[in-house]
């Protein structure tokens, strides 16, 4: 993680384009997001005494929409689908054993940094459900016996130390 | 003016009148459980819900007009069953823990399930798996039996201006939580309490000392004493069926003996004392001031203000009174001065101060000028709340019992210390004894009525010797903004400043409104206590602080002079800047 000031140049960046225009508060916290895969708490703190906006409120707009998140994202990015087709094929016991093995909650990313578990409502391809998605690739018809052989090739395939 | 009729009746109100205030004017009593008289109301829980004729939806009452011509019906049967379903969903999102809980007998939501005779769940129980959060030492949190109202948020962000809560997530999963996600003791909040009174349920409730006083009333070699804040003797009653603002000092005093106090004291001597130091050190800026010692001076009296001053103003710390407030000065004196004259061990005595305040639990453990004495100088704050549940744990008949004195030293009070109490009192009884400081002579009045009533910022001036004396009174946090505001502006473009002298309470009204007094404060509530208070000032023989014989006494034989080495040492403090969030 960064120290406080090391953010302070980015963030007078976009507060120079944002400062006066209103609902700005959403849209800086997008940039953030964007760039950073979530907000940081100390760029919450700071972006407070900018624009004096209690914390409070900037922690009610990001815990409110579920496109900000507060953890740094998880090296690999598994999205679970509860779309309807997959719900009915068992998405739900696929989550519990995802769970169960990262040790994770949804929308938390295991404390290696490895793994971010998401929950999405509907992949698109709900002839294939149940269906879980790693880095954009899409694991179909999985049953939960695959979960960990499909969560080990990602965990043996560690970079060269 | 708007006319219409609402179960029949005809209703002639302003317009702009909800349903709900005009349909108490018919005598017609719509339930009502997120409402609350001070705050806008949110339409958050649909008990309210009415009918109007010609319409298929249901209108909430709380935050509806009435309109011309409109045909309300509060109560049919269907409304009724309505109500209940809406009742039966909250709580079945609230755990059944009425008889371990702190609002058991005094709950809003179990009195509405008590009216509506729920005697079965029809709903499956969905309970919130959040901790308790007894970070503050004052407010306890318990987020399970929040029902979303949202009266706590509306209390710390708008009236307090404090942001320490707010509603996180959303949908089922939203929640109440201290700002940021942290524990509320790391968050910017200054324990006014106000988020306790006005909850409906047990989610936010004071932390309850009561079993550490009856501990030390028990323990041998102890020896326990006590002070009464001017605020409760005219709150406690309501606790017993008596009138808001009914004045039970010398009732209280003797029932503190019966529960085994050695000696009782009054917080008013203490804020008899507090007025000779600060009107002394404002008569030495009035005469002159100085960048250190700038006008206009600041009260300090209140420990949320004082919290919240070292937060989110610090930049007025200069202009800040070195003086403690009146309890925390009876509590070190009780272990120096009282000690001494009367060959006790300090060590033995503990102080127990009974406060309508959530924040005085803080102030006495707030820096290590709480130590003065050489001991902690207050052991345990209990709030009016409190002390009214020890009341009823002790079995003594309070209403029935004979009335009796305080003790004498550290007893003794004047119409100046009482009215603490309200908001505006510490400025009038400052005034008085001010006005005497710098003429030298008995003032041709003692009322100051200016500085009275419940507007959220009160400004004027006086006179003294020829003298413009500006003042402001401030009361409820959000109305602190605009006073520091006007000082600010005024030194930045090097005008004088628009006040000599300014007095802040956190909580509306002062503390007769504070966050420890009985449930269901409204302005009526606080203008009936304020004027239990005024009318005790009428009927002391004394009225202004610097002619109490006991304080002069006590000068005479232990402080010596206001603001000597002695007092400064015991009876002032120093102030910091504080970041709003530990985390």
């Amino acid at each position: 993680m960064k120290e406080g000031n090391d953010y302070h140049q980015e963030l007078s960046g976009l507060l120079a384009k944002w400062k006066d225009k209103p609902g700005n508060l959403i849209m800086i916290l997008h940039e953030i997001q964007n760039h950073y895969g979530f907000v940081p708490r100390q760029l919450s703190l700071q972006l407070s005494a900018l624009l004096d906006v209690p914390l409070a409120r900037i922690y009610e707009v990001l815990t409110f929409y579920n496109y900000f998140k507060l953890e740094a994202p998880g090296k690999h990015k598994i999205s679970v689908c509860m779309g309807t087709a997959c719900y009915l094929n068992g998405a739900p016991e696929i989550l519990r054993e995802l769970k169960s093995i990262l040790g994770v909650e949804e929308g938390h990313t295991t404390k290696n940094g490895l793994f971010q578990l998401e929950v999405v409502r509907c992949l698109g391809c709900c002839g294939l459900a149940p269906v879980i998605m790693i880095d954009g690739k899409v694991y179909d018809k999985v049953k939960k016996n695959d979960i960990i052989d499909i969560i080990s090739k990602f965990t043996r395939s560690k970079e060269p130390e | 003016m708007v006319r219409a009729t609402i179960n029949g009746k005809v209703v002639e109100v302003e317009k702009g009148t909800t349903i709900l205030d005009a349909a108490n004017q018919v005598q017609v009593k719509i339930p009502t459980l997120c409402k609350h008289p001070d705050l806008i109301s949110s339409a958050a829980c649909g008990i309210c819900i009415v009918k109007v004729k010609g319409s298929s939806k249901m209108l909430r009452a709380c935050c509806t007009p009435l309109d011309n011509a409109m045909e309300i019906i509060t109560h049919d049967p269907e409304i009724v069953s309505i109500r209940r379903t809406v009742l039966e969903l909250i709580l079945s999102k609230h755990p059944n823990d009425c008889l371990k809980c702190g609002r058991n007998n005094n709950c809003e939501l179990q009195r509405l399930a008590a009216d509506f005779g729920i005697r079965e769940e029809l709903f499956p129980k969905y309970l919130k798996d959040i901790p308790k959060d007894e970070s503050t030492g004052s407010i306890v949190l318990e987020p399970p039996k929040c029902i979303l109202c949202g009266r706590c948020v509306q209390v710390c962000q708008q009236m307090q201006d404090v942001w320490a809560l707010s509603f996180l997530e959303r949908g089922f999963d939203t929640r109440i939580s201290p700002a940021g996600d942290i524990k509320l003791g790391d968050s910017p909040c200054v324990r006014c309490g106000q988020c306790s009174a006005h909850c409906p349920t047990g989610a936010i409730f004071e932390q309850d000392d009561t079993a550490r006083v009856w501990e030390a009333l028990q323990k041998p070699g102890n020896y326990c004493v006590v002070q009464i804040a001017p605020a409760v003797r005219v709150s406690i009653g309501e606790a017993f069926g008596f009138k808001p603002g009914e004045n039970f000092t010398r009732r209280l005093y003797a029932l503190l003996r019966r529960l085994g106090f050695a000696a009782v004291f009054d917080t008013n001597f203490g804020a008899d004392v507090t007025i000779i130091e600060e009107a002394s050190e404002f008569v030495e800026r009035f005469k002159n001031p100085s960048p250190e010692r700038p006008l206009p001076l600041i009260t300090t009296c209140c420990p949320s203000w004082v919290d919240f001053m070292e937060k989110f103003h610090h930049d007025m710390i200069p202009h800040f009174s070195s003086c403690k407030s009146p309890h925390q000065i009876l509590g070190v004196l009780s272990k120096t001065y009282y000690a001494s004259k009367y060959n006790l061990d300090p060590a033995r005595i503990v102080m127990v101060s009974i406060m309508p305040c959530t924040a005085k639990k803080y102030e006495i453990t707030r820096t290590d000028e709480m130590f003065a004495s050489g001991f902690q100088d207050i052991d345990i704050v209990l709030t009016t709340r409190e002390l009214a549940r020890m009341i009823k744990q002790a079995g003594v008949d309070f209403p029935a019992l004979p009335d009796e004195d305080p003790d004498h030293i550290l007893g003794d009070y004047t119409g100046a210390g009482v009215i603490f109490g309200a908001t505006g009192g510490v400025m009038e009884a400052a005034l008085r004894t001010a006005c005497f400081y710098i003429t030298g002579q008995k003032l041709d009045r003692l009322e100051f009525s200016e500085t009275r009533g419940l507007k959220g910022v009160k400004e004027s001036s006086i006179e003294i010797a020829g003298n413009r004396v500006g003042i402001a009174v401030a009361h409820g946090l959000s109305n602190v903004e605009y006073v520091l505001n006007q000082v600010r502006e005024a030194v930045k473009a090097g005008r004088p400043v628009p006040y000599h002298f300014v007095e802040v309470m956190a909580c509306p009204g002062g503390c007769v409104g504070g966050g420890g007094q009985p449930y269901g404060v409204t302005d009526e509530r606080r203008s009936k206590m304020s004027r239990g208070l005024y009318e005790d000032d009428l009927n002391q023989p004394i009225r202004s602080s610097h002619e109490n014989p006991q304080v002069q006494q006590l000068y005479r034989e232990f402080l010596g002079e206001p603001r000597s080495e002695k007092s400064e040492s015991l009876l002032h403090v120093h102030y910091k800047a504080r970041p709003q969030y530990r985390k």
